[in-house]
């Protein structure tokens, strides 16, 4: 028996797809991704219509969905992060019906729970055998961990795996087994590699970024959490990968002997793990090359599954167990929500991706942002969007203070006695203000354009159009 | 406190207007290397401005302007005396009457904005020959002068020898600075470490300097700043020792004793005057200080 | 002050401005600014006073503003308008 068939076209007329379906795509091949613009460009050919796609990311690659949006061949989409290309369309109202924006830990949770039920998952894989095990961890177009294609792989009414390196049956070392696969189809290539590294993977060199991760370090450290056992997630910016450099020097001196580091995995990670400061690293996401080759060949890199990792649905999931977690934010306001999905323009161009997930499971979760970014203030009275709730944010801190969350007496007194620039929030923004001026207020529009669906299913915010 | 001098562009906004976070004790204005010709004009402006409007907090500014030679020095002194940076400093002063030229132009600058004379200080880079030679009568040729600082990069161009990091061939001329500074009652600022990414060579450097006598030293990167800003502060020995001179000698007052010794040395002005410094350095980096006359 | 010739001053880098001047019949000025909502009307209020403190009534000023501070665009703004004065123009 095989699943093999000969052409996309062929695997989707198998598949039943229709007007009106939700197909889905992962998105570890970042911005190198062929499949997804192959996927719909064969839909349009046959003429479907009204189709809703639900991506765990979409980037800029992705720009062909604009004329396929305005051709309504694609009528909904759901995601948890918009790269700006296509996210400034959104925002300019393209879509009639509002993109519906989760996390990476809710949108699993909502695929496993049947909330969101997918017609057709289109699972791209770098190796795949004719009966539909596949993996990313091998081949040519190796993007690491499939994470995030491994709920809809499971219950999907349709599996298509899509491959450009068919291997014997069986494959060794698969990421998703066969036995919810329907057909399995090659095209000569599923991405480009070089597009896989992911935008912000190298340390900053801007000496405010360097001081901030310098800061963040000084912080883990007072805040008691940095010992053995310790667990660790970081963003992919800059300073926040400076600070997982700094950490590691610190965790090498000190002989601490943590336990996981999780998330999206960069280069730098993988040094922390090769240093012996981790035993493990829980992999959802390869940021960069070098973490696909860690994965491939080192057994402590571990894949797994984004329901494992942040999924709130579980009896418990990898966040649960973390320590602190290093964010970033567009935005931060004075009750300590933080903006992730819009700019100062209120153009879309992000998403929680993983950021509430971490942010509400970890003891400590800590934003590092420059206080002003080319006159935007980082902290206002209200952010334009709700990307995760202030609850569940503990620490913002800035080149110009470091703000604790009320919450966080505890932290806020640790802080204090290791002679960390304690203020509260009030003062970074009037701090930012007195820099920069006031700031005029931004209007949009009344049409919402995207709601933010919170990790546990409510919506938490809208995003109007802009003007 | 002046344990690190940071150069900062002036013409570069993005970052001014971070430079108060940086760390350094002081930060240095460049409207001279830091540059282009073609740009002089417009980082005059900006850094007037800068002065004008941002607030910089308790980091020092310093303005590092165009050499004599260049004519553009006037300039840059009509536009940035009247926003009383706290120092100026000249480039490639190579004796007295540099000093006495521009002090006596500042007066007339500060005069016209109608500020208090003498309110600028000048910081002298000496990175010639005969500015070396020279050094102690730079050092007193102006009340203005609260410190000489001492370049090597340019200095070796002029002593036709090649720079090393173990500086051999500057040995003397940093001795001589830091004498000409001492015999004159100012500071001295030793030269920047151009490798910026070779911590250890850094770190040797500064201490080697403050084995000199140096007070600080310039950094031209950020990234430099927190070991040298280590290295020029006291260690907590350093305030232990100086917490027990004042101690014994308030014993010895105690018990009408006059001559006062510790761990076998006199205790003489020097080390007094020494010790004090170390506890008002103590307290400004939030180590306590300790009462003392 | 009169604005003689064209002249520029300032980058396209963050948290600077470019300002392009040249002579006019009457007094224009035109902002762009990647913070067009939220500090448009003060960039433009920014030139206008340094126009005023310079004697300047006539001439087309283009402002294209990358986030500078207001202090940052009147220093680009004189320096414009003084490179505008000089016989020779400025690269």
């Amino acid at each position: 028996m095989s699943k093999l068939v000969k052409s996309l076209e062929e695997a989707i007329k198998l598949c039943g797809l229709k007007d009106g379906m939700t197909i889905s795509f992962h998105h570890h091949l970042r911005n190198g991704d062929f499949v997804l613009n192959m996927v719909l460009k064969e839909i349009a050919a046959l003429g479907l219509k009204n189709m809703t796609i639900n991506a765990s990311a979409i980037f800029d690659i992705h720009e062909p969905l604009i004329d396929l949006i305005k051709q309504k061949v694609v009528t909904g989409i759901e995601t948890d992060y918009m790269g700006r290309t296509v996210g400034e369309a959104i925002s300019g109202g393209i879509l009639e019906k509002p993109v519906i924006f989760r996390t990476h830990g809710g949108r699993p949770g909502a695929i496993d729970t049947g909330r969101t039920p997918i017609d057709v998952a289109f699972v791209a894989a770098s190796q795949a055998d004719d009966m539909g095990n596949c993996t990313g961890k091998f081949g040519k177009s190796a993007c690491g961990s499939l994470g995030y294609a491994m709920s809809e792989a499971a219950h999907a009414k349709k599996v298509v795996v899509i491959t450009d390196e068919l291997v014997p049956y069986p494959l060794n070392g698969f990421s998703i087994p066969e036995v919810n696969v329907d057909c399995v189809v090659q095209v000569d290539a599923i991405g480009n590699p070089a597009g896989i590294v992911s935008g912000t993977t190298k340390i900053t060199r801007d000496p405010v970024g360097l001081k901030m991760a310098d800061l963040a370090v000084q912080a883990i450290i007072a805040s008691g959490l940095l010992k053995d056992g310790f667990s660790f997630q970081t963003g992919a910016g800059g300073a926040s990968l400076a600070a997982a450099v700094f950490l590691k020097d610190i965790m090498v001196q000190k002989q601490i002997k943590g336990s996981f580091v999780m998330g999206g995995i960069t280069g730098y990670l993988v040094d922390m793990l090769e240093a012996g400061c981790f035993r493990n690293i829980m992999d959802v996401q390869c940021f960069d090359l070098k973490a696909v080759d860690s994965l491939a060949h080192d057994p402590r890199h571990l894949e797994v599954s984004a329901t494992h990792y942040a999924s709130p649905f579980t009896k418990s999931s990898i966040v649960d167990s973390l320590d602190v977690v290093i964010l970033g934010a567009t935005q931060v306001d004075t009750n300590f929500n933080v903006n992730v999905h819009t700019n100062s323009q209120g153009i879309i161009m992000g998403g929680s991706g993983g950021h509430s997930d971490a942010a509400a499971g970890a003891k400590m979760s800590m934003i590092i942002a420059p206080l002003s970014r080319a006159r935007m203030s980082l902290v206002v009275d209200r952010v334009q969007t709700i990307s995760t709730p202030g609850k569940t944010i503990d620490v913002v801190l800035t080149q110009r203070g470091i703000a604790v969350n009320p919450r966080r007496e505890d932290l806020c007194e640790k802080f204090k006695t290791a002679g960390l620039p304690i203020v509260t929030i009030e003062e970074l923004k009037a701090r930012a203000e007195a820099i920069n001026g006031i700031a005029q207020p931004l209007k949009t529009g009344t049409k919402t354009v995207a709601e933010v669906e919170y990790r546990t299913g409510e919506i938490i915010d809208t995003i109007k159009n802009i003007l | 406190m002046r344990r690190t001098m940071l150069f900062l562009p002036g013409n570069t906004p993005n970052i001014i207007i971070n430079a108060d976070v940086l760390g350094a004790d002081s930060v240095i204005l460049d409207l001279e290397d830091a540059v282009s010709p073609d740009q002089k004009d417009a980082a005059r402006i900006l850094v007037r401005n800068a002065l004008k409007y941002m607030n910089f907090g308790s980091c020092e500014i310093i303005v590092r302007i165009n050499p004599l030679s260049s004519g553009m020095w006037k300039e840059d002194l009509d536009e940035i005396i009247p926003l009383r940076p706290s120092v100026i400093m000249p480039t490639k002063v190579s004796a007295s009457y540099d000093v006495e030229h521009i002090a006596a132009y500042i007066t007339e600058v500060e005069k016209k904005a109608a500020i208090p004379e003498g309110s600028t200080q000048i910081m002298p880079l000496i990175e010639t020959a005969r500015g070396v030679e020279n050094a102690f009568h730079i050092a007193e040729a102006d009340k203005r002068v609260c410190a000489v600082f001492i370049g090597c990069e340019d200095l070796t161009a002029d002593l036709r020898c090649v720079r090393t990091k173990t500086g051999t061939e500057v040995f003397y001329a940093r001795s001589r600075v830091v004498c000409a500074a001492r015999a004159a009652g100012i500071e001295a600022y030793d030269t920047p470490f151009t490798d910026i990414n070779d911590k250890e060579g850094l770190r040797k450097d500064a201490e080697f300097a403050k084995g000199l006598g140096y007070t600080g030293k310039a950094c031209i990167s950020p990234r430099q700043v927190d070991i040298v800003n280590e290295v020029f502060s006291p260690s907590d020995a350093d305030i232990e020792y100086a917490r027990l001179v004042f101690k014994v000698i308030a014993e010895a007052k105690a018990q009408g004793r006059g001559a006062v010794s510790l761990k076998g040395k006199m205790i003489d002005k020097p080390i007094v005057d020494r010790a004090a410094f170390v506890l008002e350095m103590a307290k400004a980096l939030g180590k306590g200080g300790a009462d003392h006359e | 002050m009169v604005i003689k010739q064209k002249a520029m001053a300032g980058t396209m880098e963050s948290s600077d401005c470019l300002v392009y001047v040249e002579p006019a019949a009457d007094l224009q000025v035109e902002v762009s600014s990647v913070v067009m909502v939220q500090f448009g009307a003060a960039i433009k209020k920014a030139t206008l006073d340094t126009l005023a403190e310079l004697g300047i009534k006539q001439g087309f000023i283009k402002i294209q503003d990358r986030g500078a501070l207001d202090c940052v665009v009147k220093a680009r703004v004189e320096t414009a308008v003084r490179r505008s004065e000089k016989e020779v123009q400025n690269a």
